[in-house]
């Protein structure tokens, strides 16, 4: 292996790597502030990806359907919560966001030829229709749970993981896609040809992690994810919504995963349950950092795109094998290093 | 209100003995893997059993559906299910050679024929005894190797790299391969796998380039076989590019796009049905095939998988009129006829070749059965 080639690999690892730390972010936010293990977060990042190449191919894509379909459902369980509670002043805000915000994207995909639209005006779009799917999803399936143990928590995981790998292979059929990408510009650095969609993937990342930096820093609604995250019960007597957290947790980790597809999709291509597969690679960075801490999280996800793309070279056909053996000794060293905290029940 | 319940009764009564005359129409199970990772394939096959005759020699075919989610526990369940439950006089499937090789055992201890939709040749290979109830459809992987390394001795390709799936396919396809290539003085220079679901396969396309081959076969089924070629494109490999029979669909052309123009593979015949000379009597029953499947699935839509499961249904349009006369269906000696009517079947005419069964050959293809194909302007095209 000459210089050249280690170069190229590395190039190749970090690329990887950002996604996979876009993902370990998410998890470990979502983690954090409602201690669900949200395994479905690789299908957001597939469902961006193929919302993107349907509306790029002309066709309407099957997850506003999903879309319609949820918003409908959330908002007939909130009206007869809003009507028995007698909170009837939430009821336009519940009908406008659950009703007419997916009738206005699907009045916009139909009205206005998506395909004929500039790339940004797509991307947005397809942002527009996954997107809320993370909230409705927390409304539907977590809200409800929202006291419950960890372990049902990653249980129901992983039955909405399963339901929503169903839902892509009847939205987007069982053959992947591509897109086009950002950009077709190529770049000399250092002897080694860099393509402008990989510099585009490293960029969009770190500038993301620096604008979730900024959110928990500076906003007051990035505090009070914070203060859910280090203390559930402590915020809500603080008179934070809980609720909310988590509904915005959700919100922020589907932005995530469906920016993070369409990222990758013009570089790859992206099939229904591709993002199972990247979500558990994001999720070896995050245990890597405690599902807890971020910059460990990131860091980890970043060793294990480079570790992935070393050894598909050597060995290509143990890679999956040597990412995922990571994990053994990254928990040994967690549990003998760190001390046991008794999950509260 | 007596009466009333006298017709209730009635009614009832007629059910319960119309049950058994139901039982005299021939119960086929398919089982295919319409969703996992095997879908792409199993999809058109699950179309393609819905155009199949419901009637045979004025019998009454019941087709019973089942879908193993590309998973081997699933399709043993599955065929259980057929022959403990349904009864059914013949099983077609599965989709993917583990599956199949699975349900080998189920059949052949109920006594049921079984048609298989894999091309692995393990599952009819003679050596095992219970492979005398199990039969297959598509092509053997070695058949499909031989025409690839004829290709590549006469194009004077004297080094190959091979990059395949890391499961059972690219693992059968690199056995067959080098063995035949070795024999045919073809050095295998590189040997490299990767996942359907990888994202990045830039690893092992750099090892493959270090290697220097003249050409690159690619060992993936659908669109998933599109990456490596891409990459390597994209990293300036000039060579020539081979793929396998696996990736003979639309949406791997519509995935690969430009990249992968040039690109030689074998494939059977009703891949290319329309280019076929007259002369051959593939291209009728080929043709026949595709018409029927675009008009309900839209134009361009024909797959050669699709075709395996018209294969499957044309041999039992051969075989039953034969097994009818000895016994009636339903019963264990109907299922033997059928066993029998199947493996006597000579100069059956499918749409991917011509049948001529044996003991020793269950799957009863020669040479006529594949086709070198190039892709050409977005599309397949003969090479004569």
């Amino acid at each position: 292996m000459d210089i050249q080639i280690a170069l190229l690999l590395g190039q190749d690892g970090i690329t990887n790597g950002a996604i996979y730390a876009l993902l370990a972010l998410a998890l470990v936010l979502v983690f954090t502030v409602t201690r669900v293990i949200f395994i479905p977060q690789g299908e957001f990042v597939a469902f961006g990806a193929l919302t993107l190449a349907s509306i790029q191919a002309g066709r309407v894509p099957g997850t506003l359907w999903l879309l319609l379909g949820a918003g409908l459902v959330v908002a007939i369980i909130d009206l007869i919560q809003a009507v028995r509670r007698g909170t009837g002043r939430r009821i336009a805000g519940i009908i406008g966001w659950n009703i007419l915000y997916p009738a206005l994207v699907a009045a916009l995909l139909s009205l206005l030829r998506p395909d004929e639209l500039p790339q940004v005006a797509q991307v947005l779009l397809a942002l527009a229709v996954i997107v809320p799917l993370g909230p409705m999803l927390y409304r539907l399936v977590y809200q409800p749970l929202a006291e419950a143990s960890v372990l049902v928590l990653l249980i129901v995981s992983v039955a909405v993981h399963v339901t929503l790998v169903g839902l892509g292979l009847l939205f987007f059929g069982a053959e992947g896609s591509r897109t086009t990408p950002f950009s077709e510009a190529r770049l000399d650095i250092g002897g080694i040809a860099v393509g402008g969609q990989t510099i585009w993937v490293v960029i969009a990342s770190l500038a993301l992690i620096v604008v979730l930096y900024q959110l928990f820093e500076r906003t007051l609604y990035g505090k009070a994810l914070r203060a859910t995250a280090i203390n559930r019960v402590g915020a809500r007597l603080m008179g934070i919504s809980t609720t909310l957290a988590g509904k915005l947790s959700f919100l922020l980790a589907a932005a995530i995963g469906a920016f993070s597809g369409i990222l990758i999709a013009p570089i790859t291509t992206i099939y229904y349950d591709t993002g199972f597969l990247i979500g558990l690679k994001g999720f070896v960075g995050a245990i890597i950092g405690g599902l807890a801490s971020y910059p460990v999280a990131a860091a980890g996800a970043v060793l294990v795109g480079l570790l992935e793309s070393f050894s598909s070279f050597h060995a290509s056909a143990f890679k999956e094998v040597i990412v995922f053996t990571l994990i053994i000794p990254v928990l040994l060293w967690r549990s003998l290093t760190t001390r046991h905290v008794e999950e509260e029940e | 209100m007596i009466k009333k319940q006298m017709l209730a009764g009635f009614v009832g009564a007629c059910a319960v003995m119309a049950a058994p005359f139901a039982l005299a129409d021939i119960s086929v199970g398919v089982n295919v893997s319409a969703t996992g990772p095997a879908a792409s394939l199993g999809i058109p096959e699950k179309n393609t059993i819905a155009l199949l005759p419901t009637t045979i020699a004025g019998q009454k075919i019941n087709y019973i559906v089942l879908d193993d989610a590309s998973d081997t526990t699933t399709a043993v369940k599955n065929v259980r299910k057929f022959v403990a439950e349904d009864k059914v006089d013949v099983i077609i499937g599965s989709t993917i050679t583990p599956n199949s090789l699975a349900m080998i055992d189920v059949a052949a201890d109920a006594e049921t024929p079984m048609i298989s939709m894999a091309a692995g040749a393990k599952i009819v290979d003679p050596a095992n005894p219970k492979v005398k109830w199990i039969f297959k459809t598509p092509q053997n992987d070695v058949q499909m190797s031989t025409a690839i390394v004829e290709h590549m001795t006469n194009a004077g390709v004297k080094t190959v790299a091979f990059i395949g799936f890391a499961d059972a396919y690219g693992e059968g396809w690199f056995n067959e391969f080098s063995k035949i290539a070795e024999a045919r003085k073809l050095h295998v220079v590189a040997n490299e796998r990767y996942n359907r679901s990888d994202t990045s396969v830039t690893g092992q396309v750099l090892k493959v380039m270090a290697a220097k081959p003249d050409a690159v076969l690619v060992a993936g089924s659908g669109t998933p076989a599109a990456l490596p070629q891409k990459v390597l494109k994209e990293k300036g490999y000039a060579g020539k590019f081979y793929q396998t029979h696996g990736v003979a669909n639309k949406d791997f052309i519509r995935v690969c796009g430009k990249d992968c123009e040039g690109t030689f593979l074998p494939a059977g015949p009703v891949l290319v049905a329309a280019q076929l000379p007259d002369s051959n009597p593939i291209k009728k029953v080929a043709l026949d095939y595709t018409t029927r499947y675009e008009k309900v699935q839209g134009a361009g839509s024909t797959s050669t998988f699709g075709a395996h499961a018209w294969d499957a249904g044309l041999l039992l349009q051969n075989a039953v009129p034969v097994a009818l006369k000895k016994a009636k269906p339903g019963s264990k000696e109907f299922r033997a006829a059928l066993r029998d009517a199947l493996e006597g079947l000579k100069n059956v005419t499918v749409s991917h070749g011509i049948v001529n069964m044996s003991a020793q050959d269950h799957l009863g293809f020669d040479q006529r059965a594949r086709v070198m194909v190039v892709i050409e302007n977005g599309a397949w095209k003969l090479l004569k």
